[in-house]
């Protein structure tokens, strides 16, 4: 028997399959043609003073303490930093999005936006010193710990916000990415989750456009990384990284969809990573300096203090007191970090487990002994001297 | 629809009941008790999973406490993370062993360690269920033994039931701790009985406890999950070799407990570790080692190991060659030393 000979083949029509229906318009989730921007555009007329005074003070503190967190390498206090110097905005308008009971997820370059939310300066950079792995109780000011495993804290950050949503409460979770970690499962994972279960999540990724040394085109092939929340049902939006107001604004009207039940949304911030990698990176075997001068011309802090004094909002004599500001935080901050932290080794075996096992109370005893003996040791040293 | 028994009708008064039934029991009544627990995983909901564990949590305590996730095990084991630090007490399902492993790197990286990274600020009560093992005729990937992957992570307790009762009761404690817990399910035992009461009242035993399930005088076994059943059958053939072997049944490889183990050892003076899971770095080649170390002058001959052989787990038609019996046992127990005794 032929196909044609089967029962009903006779008027077989190709009809779409059974129960098949377009599950979402794609149209109104696509993102912007071109980086949303404000500064520089008639819409900046209508930007909040404060709101613009706030961004800059902030905007300025973030990049000094980027410059003293790297001095700090330097002098041999930071076993590494990787700083965010041109990202600034991105970081300052991620921790202003945010009110009190929202949560932050930060990616292990974040940390302006962890003290932009409020914690210590010196305890964000606890990680980076290494005297313990995180430096703050993230409950505090709701910042998850800063995350080294790329993409990993995305996951958590959805399964947080579905568990605030369970609960009726009214708090909104803003995640951190950079371009290179939209390429790892998690990202993809935890934004299907969040998309499922309509999450009040929002992912902010900083696309600086590198991955230590891989730009972003051997990373992916999408039409730009906003794309990508087509394919998960949510909106993306396409900003300019730089223009903080912007940044600002964006992620504003994210959090608030989220909060009104509207679900997760994917926001590609475009910028650039002025600097190396880290203090321990050389750039310059992987990029023209030429580049980077042309983001120096695009830099988030010129471009909103152009429009701070073009308003007349704010004059040399504010400008100094920003970064006054800016330099009574990095003094501090080098005080307390030329300050030897105080290191109980004890405490190793306290956070393993909420009771110790009788194998790391044995182990306990044990660097408790070696601990003993070397202060004996030394104690004999000081009196034989 | 699923055809098992609802946990909310297992059986009443003291009848056999099954190992899954028992799982079962105990994620409903820990949902009853505490509002914060979540049941969620691959297809735990409508259809009560593959195993039918969660047969009739949906019914019972709705969608959004007994959720079917996406297909993806990083992101069931990361968000239950995010929960967790929001103070639910998730309790996910992985559907088997091997499909376990793309979750691996939230597991060592994040569950483990994050009470730790926080100095205790963010416990994280997450119990993962784990069905694992062989001898179910399973095809590949569906019947590894990954506990020496997990209990080699600082941070994690590592649990396993042997027993209807304890399948019950550990399961409980899994819950209940403020710690994380991979739990390892037995599946060869999952339709194994027992008689057993869900309403009698149940011990919740403390986590980190070994039982021995037999005395003996002459050999101990220190066995745990899908092998007890094999050192009790072999324990049985010893008496006509005139052997009195004891078996101990660890139920938790972390916390692990020496004290029990040693105890045993110290009596005996012989012991044999027995599991299915390949020997060369596996959870034998540690017991193997606390032994030697705290009992040698105890010792009549080495700590011996029955275990899987150092292979990709077969395929069906050849496992039972690889799956150590009862005489694999035995004739471990004939090496120990016994001229002139
Ligand atoms: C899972 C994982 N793989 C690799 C690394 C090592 N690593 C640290 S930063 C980095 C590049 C990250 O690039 P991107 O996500 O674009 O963030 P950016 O550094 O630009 O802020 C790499 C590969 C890591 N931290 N985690």
């Amino acid at each position: 028997m032929t196909v044609l000979e089967q029962p009903g083949t006779a008027d077989h029509r190709n009809t779409p399959p059974p129960d098949w229906h377009p599950r979402t318009d794609p149209a109104p989730l696509l993102p912007e043609r071109e980086p949303y921007r404000v500064l520089g555009t008639p819409a900046a007329a209508g930007l909040d003073p404060a709101l613009l005074r706030r961004l800059h003070a902030e905007l300025v503190r973030g990049r000094r303490y980027n410059r003293q967190a790297t001095a700090l390498t330097q002098q041999g206090r930071l076993a590494v930093y990787p700083s965010s110097t041109g990202q600034e905005a991105c970081q300052v308008a991620a921790a202003l999005a945010l009110r009190p009971q929202d949560w932050l997820f930060p990616s292990y370059r974040d940390t302006l936006a962890v003290v932009a939310r409020g914690v210590e300066p010196v305890e964000a950079l606890t990680l980076l010193r290494g005297d313990w792995h995180s430096g703050y109780d993230p409950r505090t000011h709701r910042v998850a710990p800063l995350c080294t495993p790329l993409a990993t804290q995305l996951p958590h950050a959805v399964g947080l916000a579905h568990a605030a949503r369970l609960k009726g409460d009214d708090t909104v979770v803003l995640a951190l990415v950079g371009d290179g970690g939209t390429s790892e499962g998690d990202f993809h994972e935890a934004l299907n989750f969040a998309a499922v279960w309509q999450a009040p999540v929002v992912f902010l990724v900083q696309n600086n456009g590198f991955a230590i040394s891989v730009p972003l085109e051997k990373q992916t092939a999408a039409p730009s990384l906003a794309h990508k929340a087509v394919g998960y049902g949510m909106p993306g939006r396409l900003v300019d990284g730089n223009d903080a107001p912007a940044v600002h604004e964006v992620l504003v009207e994210a959090l608030e969809r989220a909060r009104n039940g509207g679900g997760p949304t994917l926001i590609e911030a475009v910028t650039y990573r002025i600097e190396a990698h880290t203090n321990a990176d050389d750039a310059t075997r992987y990029r023209d300096q030429a580049e980077v001068e042309q983001w120096r011309a695009h830099d988030p802090i010129a471009l909103l203090e152009r429009e701070l004094r073009d308003r007349a909002l704010i004059d040399d004599e504010g400008i100094r007191e920003a970064e006054a500001a800016a330099e009574a935080m990095a003094a501090t901050l080098r005080d307390r970090m030329n300050t030897d932290p105080v290191l109980d080794p004890m405490e190793l075996f306290e956070h393993v487990y909420a009771e110790q096992t009788t194998q790391l109370r044995e182990q306990a005893a044990q660097l408790r002994a070696e601990l003993d003996a070397e202060a004996e040791f030394h104690a004999e040293e000081g009196e034989g001297r | 629809m699923s055809t098992a028994t609802a946990p909310s009708a297992a059986p009443t008064g003291r009848k056999p009941a099954t190992m899954a039934q028992a799982l079962g029991r105990a994620l409903r009544d820990a949902m009853a008790a505490d509002p914060a627990v979540h049941v969620f995983g691959e297809d735990v909901g409508t259809l009560g999973g593959v195993f039918r564990i969660t047969d009739g949590l949906a019914k019972e305590f709705g969608a959004d406490r007994v959720t079917d996730t996406p297909l993806a095990e990083a992101g069931i084991l990361g968000t239950a993370v995010g929960m967790a630090m929001y103070g639910l007490r998730p309790v996910v399902e992985m559907q088997f062993d091997a499909f376990a492993y793309p979750a691996l790197e939230q597991l060592i990286s994040h569950v483990a360690r994050m009470r730790n990274r926080t100095r205790g600020a963010l416990p994280l009560p997450i119990t993962i269920r784990v069905p694992y093992g062989g001898g179910i005729g399973g095809v590949e990937h569906h019947s590894d033994s990954s506990e020496a992957y997990y209990l080699h992570t600082p941070g994690l307790h590592v649990v396993t039931p042997a027993t209807v009762a304890d399948a019950y009761g550990l399961l409980r404690a899994s819950i209940a701790s403020d710690d994380p817990v991979v739990f390892l399910e037995p599946k060869r035992l999952y339709w194994s009985k027992a008689e057993w009461s869900a309403d009698a009242p149940q011990q919740v035993p403390p986590l980190g406890r070994a039982a021995v399930r037999r005395t003996g005088r002459s050999a101990t076994l220190i066995t745990y999950g899908p092998s007890l059943p094999v050192c009790l059958e072999a324990a049985e053939l010893a008496v006509e070799e005139g052997w009195d072997l004891e078996v101990v049944d660890l139920r938790s490889l972390v916390p692990f407990d020496d004290e029990t183990v040693c105890a045993s050892v110290r009596r005996t003076g012989r012991a044999v570790v027995v599991h299915e899971s390949s020997g060369f770095g596996g959870a034998g080649a540690e017991i193997a080692a606390r032994v030697t170390e705290r009992c040698f002058h105890h010792l009549e001959a080495p700590v011996l190991r029955v275990a899987g052989f150092d292979i990709p787990y077969p395929p069906p038609m050849l496992e039972r060659h690889h799956l150590p019996g009862a005489d694999r046992v035995l004739d471990a127990v004939a090496r120990l030393q016994w001229e002139g005794n």
